[in-house]
């Protein structure tokens, strides 16, 4: 008896792992993943790749002058630049960011922190999903119909197409970010026997930056890029107009979309170039923003 | 202080908002006194409860609850889960205005002044009756700016005056010899008990009169609760104590006074609602309580 227990010790269990259908199953879900992944990657790689190599060719080439002289008048004309569109890019989004983002913030803590679930914030929050399914091409005839038509082409009408199109998206992410701040916070600070408006500025708002700053940046980088409102609303400048108000201006993506439908080499290159530049702008004002989020983050 | 007996005076006379008159002492446990609406209320009674119910929407979570909370002394809400102490903790600084749907009926005056009374306002309240969760929720601040907040949010602007509200408050909560050194730091990177006591200096740097604590140690190992209670003794002095506690032994340590509630159960409606069973100095609840669900209950008998 005491013999067959001590065999029984000596014996080291079988740890190694079987296989069974458990194991096979587990293997063909890690290899769909995975393969999922690499799928999803590619066409941004690609899209990467091609604007890179195609944009650095024009713009490196005319390194400062690309991004500084005005367009030239004749398309077929090789060489740079395409300043005015940077400016235009910059003026038109800046201004549209200037409009969508306070009021979509402030709306979204009204709707959040007020109105909750009253018959006005419903309908506002209704309208605001509505309004994220609009295309932008008619959100461009509407402000060419209302402004345009009144005031003529300038760089502010581009912006009020752009902030229409961000609202929904900023007052979205904005009241999801609220939403996610927790209740604990709000009551530690009415305990303290803080009011609501004080409690909503210094303690719920702060916990949502983060998440607030990057909604308002996706909202940003998809204005960026929009074409369809700006052809109604900015026109089409070679020049430089840094006037907010007056005149045709230009934007990169107006001018990718007329240089590159062009039947000339050279306007074809310079629409990569401005292809470029836009990425590498978002990606600045990207990078900007959330390294100013991360410093406030790491100061409380 | 001068604005607080100005309230007292003001609204000790008006009558109770609500309709409860029912039976007013019917079911009174522990001790009987004249009805609430001729007593005159004494210098140290600092809440005076009467009959007070809290709904949360339809549903009534505490019944029939009179008591009177006296002032410098530590008052301990103890009873099984779901019986209501600490919707009546939340009842005493106004924190049931932000729940949707919570009501308070009833009448609970703090120091004579009818706190659900017309025109007063919630934010006056809590400024002077101050509160500690169960759950440590320091800002996510700096230490400094944690304790700051209240003051400067009073309007306190100048940077010396903070100093000094900021050290003599984490000196109160015992933690200023921790922390002197990285106020700057943020509140986050404490441990538990550190956060807590974090908690206790930024409620009492606001100045309050009373402060309710919410189980506030269920959280922390007993270190950090023994650090709490110390705390808690030497705050009696300056400052009333209310504090809702599962912890049988820690009321018995710390309070003056113990209030055991319950959950009842309707008889025709099957509704279940936390009441008040019996409130008396702690040595007598713990030695010779006069009702036997407390005695069951502080026994480890309780079904």
């Amino acid at each position: 008896m005491t013999e067959l227990v001590e065999v029984a010790l000596a014996a080291p269990p079988d740890l190694s792992a079987k296989r069974s259908w458990r194991s096979v199953k587990n293997g063909l879900m890690t290899t769909l993943m995975v393969s999922s992944a690499v799928v999803v990657a590619l066409p941004l790689v690609a899209v990467v790749w091609a604007v890179l190599v195609r944009g650095l060719k024009v713009s490196v080439e005319n390194f400062p002058a690309f991004f500084v002289e005005e367009i030239p008048a004749i398309a077929r004309r090789a060489g740079p630049g395409m300043g005015p569109a940077i400016l235009g890019t910059l003026l038109v989004t800046g201004a549209a960011t200037c409009i969508a983002v306070p009021l979509g913030v402030m709306g979204a803590v009204y709707l959040h922190e007020y109105g909750r679930n009253n018959r006005f914030s419903r309908l506002v929050r209704f309208m605001a999903t509505v309004m994220t399914g609009v295309p932008s091409i008619v959100m461009g005839l509407f402000i060419y119909l209302m402004w345009t038509m009144r005031f003529g082409y300038s760089a502010f009408g581009g912006a009020l197409a752009l902030a229409c199109l961000m609202l929904p998206v900023v007052i979205g992410a904005t009241e999801q970010m609220l939403k996610l701040v927790p209740s604990h916070l709000r009551e530690a600070s009415y305990a303290l026997g803080i009011s609501k408006s004080r409690t909503i500025v210094h303690v719920v708002l702060p916990a949502a930056l983060p998440g607030i700053v990057s909604g308002s940046l996706l909202a940003v980088a998809r204005a960026a890029g929009e074409t369809a409102p700006l052809l109604f609303a900015v026109g089409a400048a070679n020049e430089y107009n840094p006037h907010l108000f007056e005149e045709a201006n230009t934007a990169l993506s107006v001018q990718i979309f007329g240089n590159a439908t062009s039947a000339f080499v050279a306007a074809q290159d310079r629409a990569w170039g401005a292809a470029l530049t836009l990425v590498f702008l978002t990606f600045l004002v990207t990078f900007v923003a959330r390294a100013f989020t991360a410093r406030v983050a790491r100061r409380r | 202080m001068l604005v607080a007996d100005e309230i007292g005076t003001e609204r000790r006379i008006k009558p109770s908002t609500a309709g409860s008159v029912s039976s007013p002492n019917s079911t009174a446990p522990g001790e009987s006194g004249p009805p609430p609406s001729l007593q005159r209320p004494t210098a140290n009674v600092v809440f005076e409860l009467s009959d007070l119910e809290v709904y949360y929407s339809a549903f009534r979570a505490v019944s029939k609850v009179t008591m009177e909370i006296l002032k410098n002394e530590i008052t301990a809400f103890i009873g099984p889960s779901g019986c209501g102490k600490t919707t009546v903790l939340r009842s005493f600084n106004r924190m049931h205005d932000v729940t949707p749907g919570a009501r308070v009926a009833g009448g609970l005056r703090y120091r004579g002044a009818e706190l659900y009374g017309p025109n007063v306002s919630a934010t006056e309240v809590r400024r002077r009756i101050g509160m500690v969760f169960q759950k440590p929720n320091p800002f996510p601040k700096s230490i400094y700016d944690n304790v700051a907040f209240g003051p400067r949010s009073s309007g306190m602007k100048a940077k010396a005056d903070l100093d000094e509200v900021v050290e003599k408050s984490l000196r109160g909560a015992a933690l200023w010899d921790e922390v002197k050194d990285r106020l700057k730091a943020s509140a986050l990177g404490m441990s538990g008990g550190q956060q807590q006591r974090l908690c206790i200096a930024r409620t009492i740097a606001v100045g309050p009169e009373v402060v309710l604590m919410d189980e506030p140690c269920s959280a922390l190992d007993p270190i950090a609760t023994a650090r709490i209670e110390e705390l808690m003794r030497e705050l009696k002095s300056t400052f009333t104590i209310v504090i809702v506690t599962h912890n049988m032994q820690q009321a018995a340590r710390v309070s003056d006074r113990t209030a055991f509630f319950t959950t009842e159960i309707e008889a025709k409606s099957d509704r279940r609602t936390g009441t008040l069973v019996e409130y008396d100095r702690t040595t007598k609840i713990f030695s010779n309580p006069a009702d036997e669900r407390t005695e069951n209950y502080i026994s480890g008998r309780f079904g």
